[in-house]
């Protein structure tokens, strides 16, 4: 990474850590982790599953929902208060501006990750009173979550490259949806004939599969996580980031910025 | 060879719901500034010059025509770290000091960590912002944000600097301050180009001036040869007799402020005017050329568009031109 991609991924994450929004949403998703308990309490037995499947489930929307909306704007935003006529009027190249953008966001959702995974498990602390191997689970989901905020920062960068941040929003909300039911889709498509099939089976695997990165139900039932998911999961978030990275920085580089 | 050299430089843009309809930015530009010269690009709002900028700087792209600085191609980024460029209004990121944004706008441009800190403070305070330069921008006031924007344009000593409308939000202190900057930057050698539409600024510090208007440009001259034209009248000044009948008749244009008495009148009736002047028993005061203004020049250039444009030549800071 060249150091002005450093830079600029420091100065978008210096921003979104001064932002209160942000703040609103780590303190929603903590009380949220703090209601898991309180539910934990009051479900006899299942209190560990009730805990992490709720949290985790948190941490995820909450996540997802910082990604689309400060990542829809990460561009728009600069070229609105002219921001960026500073910015690309120095020697730096537009693609390395949308890089720099997308490394902040993430760099700004991970640690916001660790934080919120920090009160999960002081929550579940509180009613297993231990921490066991199978917990190890839960480090798996949260790394699995972590790509799908990758994912959805990157698709976030996409759409706005093109489009209003509200328009932006709504294809970002829309794909994640889809995504998220990407393995259904596979089965529609294998139940269509011809044309359909291939078409429905085309768009499966165009959308960002969201599907196979959430283990949260398997994790709150101590169900093992395969390695070869891991490595999978992470070289397919880490390609289709950068695809969705390379076509924003293609459209931004023929931008007239108005 | 010139350091700005822009050559059939065009824009259009497509406009409309269809996008069919056909919008001159700019009609196509040919100009050249050489090394040292602070170069003026006068034009009303509206005019094409903050579209000329922005083409210049990359964050538009022409429809035609190249543009070149420092012999280079004005988008290759090798020329960016070698100039300086304030926007029209500019605006920061609101999260930072004036310091941090100073601090980040050096990073990128290549300023090396160890010069970086000193080059910052150097600015603040040639800015006269030091006293500010921990408060958050959002907490600035327009011409306190001009000022940041003067300091990062020039941040990184380049060798080129464009300024868009530099005075625009300044008090007449900040303004006069910001001259003698401009004039620092001129005296180091530094080659200033600088859009603006008010015409006193440009006359007190350029060195040459192109004229812009509807994105088409009417002229291009050096400002001591176009205000040391000698237009033919004179201006005769005295004291006592009041507004003289003789004068008023050899075609005079007559201004009294109390005992003094100004008359405006072609050069050819001079003599017949000082003679007046006698027969009158009045004291002369003073004969003068009455030489052409920078203003004569741009109400000249802008033809008969300048009747609508100087009835609206009050300063807009808001308006892009």
């Amino acid at each position: 990474m060249n150091a002005r991609i450093g830079w600029i991924a420091f100065n978008t994450f210096r921003e979104a850590v001064r932002d209160r929004v942000l703040y609103n949403l780590i303190a929603f998703a903590l009380i949220m982790t703090a209601a898991a308990v309180l539910v934990g309490q009051i479900s006899i037995q299942i209190e560990r599953i009730v805990v992490v499947n709720l949290g985790l489930t948190a941490i995820s929307i909450f996540g997802i929902i910082i990604a689309i909306f400060i990542g829809v704007g990460l561009v728009a935003k600069e070229i609105e208060r002219r921001t960026l006529y500073t910015v690309l009027s120095r020697p730096v190249r537009r693609w390395e501006f949308i890089v720099g953008k997308f490394f902040g966001l993430a760099g700004t959702l991970v640690v916001n990750t660790f934080f919120m995974a920090l009160g999960l498990f002081a929550a579940l602390f509180y009613v297993a009173h231990e921490f066991t191997r199978a917990d190890l689970g839960l480090v798996v989901a949260l790394y699995f979550i972590v790509l799908q905020f990758f994912l959805m920062t990157a698709l976030a960068l996409f759409f706005s490259s093109f489009s209003t941040p509200i328009m932006s929003s709504v294809f970002a909300f829309a794909v994640f949806v889809i995504g998220t039911f990407a393995d259904e889709l596979h089965g529609v498509a294998s139940m269509l004939p011809g044309v359909s099939k291939a078409l429905v089976t085309g768009f499966a695997y165009l959308v960002p599969n969201f599907s196979s990165l959430n283990v949260i139900s398997r994790v709150a039932h101590n169900d093992p996580i395969p390695f070869s998911l891991i490595g999978l999961n992470t070289v397919y978030a880490m390609l289709y980031s950068a695809a969705a990275i390379s076509v924003a920085a293609l459209i931004f580089d023929r931008r007239n910025l108005k | 060879m010139p350091v700005i050299e822009i050559s059939g430089l065009e824009k259009r843009y497509l406009v409309g719901f269809w996008r069919k309809r056909e919008k001159i930015g700019l009609h196509p530009l040919t100009l050249a500034v050489e090394k040292g010269e602070v170069f003026g690009f006068l034009g009303p709002n509206g005019a094409g010059k903050t579209t000329t900028l922005k083409l210049l700087m990359g964050l538009i792209f022409p429809t035609a025509g190249t543009a070149n600085i420092l012999g280079l191609p004005s988008y290759d980024h090798r020329v960016k770290a070698r100039i300086g460029y304030l926007p029209e209004n500019p605006y920061f990121y609101d999260h930072l000091t004036a310091e941090e944004l100073l601090e980040y706008l050096a990073q990128l441009s290549g300023v090396d960590a160890r010069n970086r800190k000193p080059r910052v403070q150097e600015m603040l305070s040639r800015v006269a912002l030091t006293g500010s330069s921990r408060v958050q921008l959002r907490k600035f006031s327009k011409g306190m944000l001009q000022r940041v924007g003067i300091a990062q344009a020039i941040l990184h000593n380049p060798e080129v600097v464009f300024l868009d409308e530099p005075m625009s939000g300044l008090d007449p202190i900040g303004r006069r301050e910001v001259r003698d900057l401009i004039q620092a930057l001129k005296e180091e050698g530094k080659t200033v180009f600088f859009s603006t539409h008010i015409l006193s600024d440009a006359e007190a510090l350029c060195d040459r001036v192109a004229v812009i208007h509807l994105g088409e440009l009417r002229g291009v001259g050096a400002v001591d040869d176009l205000t040391s034209r000698v237009t033919g009248q004179v201006e005769l000044l005295w004291q006592g007799a009041g507004a003289i009948d003789g004068i008023v008749a050899l075609g005079g244009k007559i201004h009294a402020t109390g005992e003094i008495v100004r008359a405006t009148l072609p050069e050819a009736n001079l003599d017949a005017a000082i003679d007046a002047i006698r027969r009158a028993h009045a004291k002369l005061i003073a004969v003068t050329p009455v030489r052409s203004t920078l203003e004569d020049y741009f109400v000249e250039k802008l033809g008969a568009d300048a009747a609508v444009t100087m009835t609206g030549k009050t300063e807009k800071t808001g308006a892009r031109s």
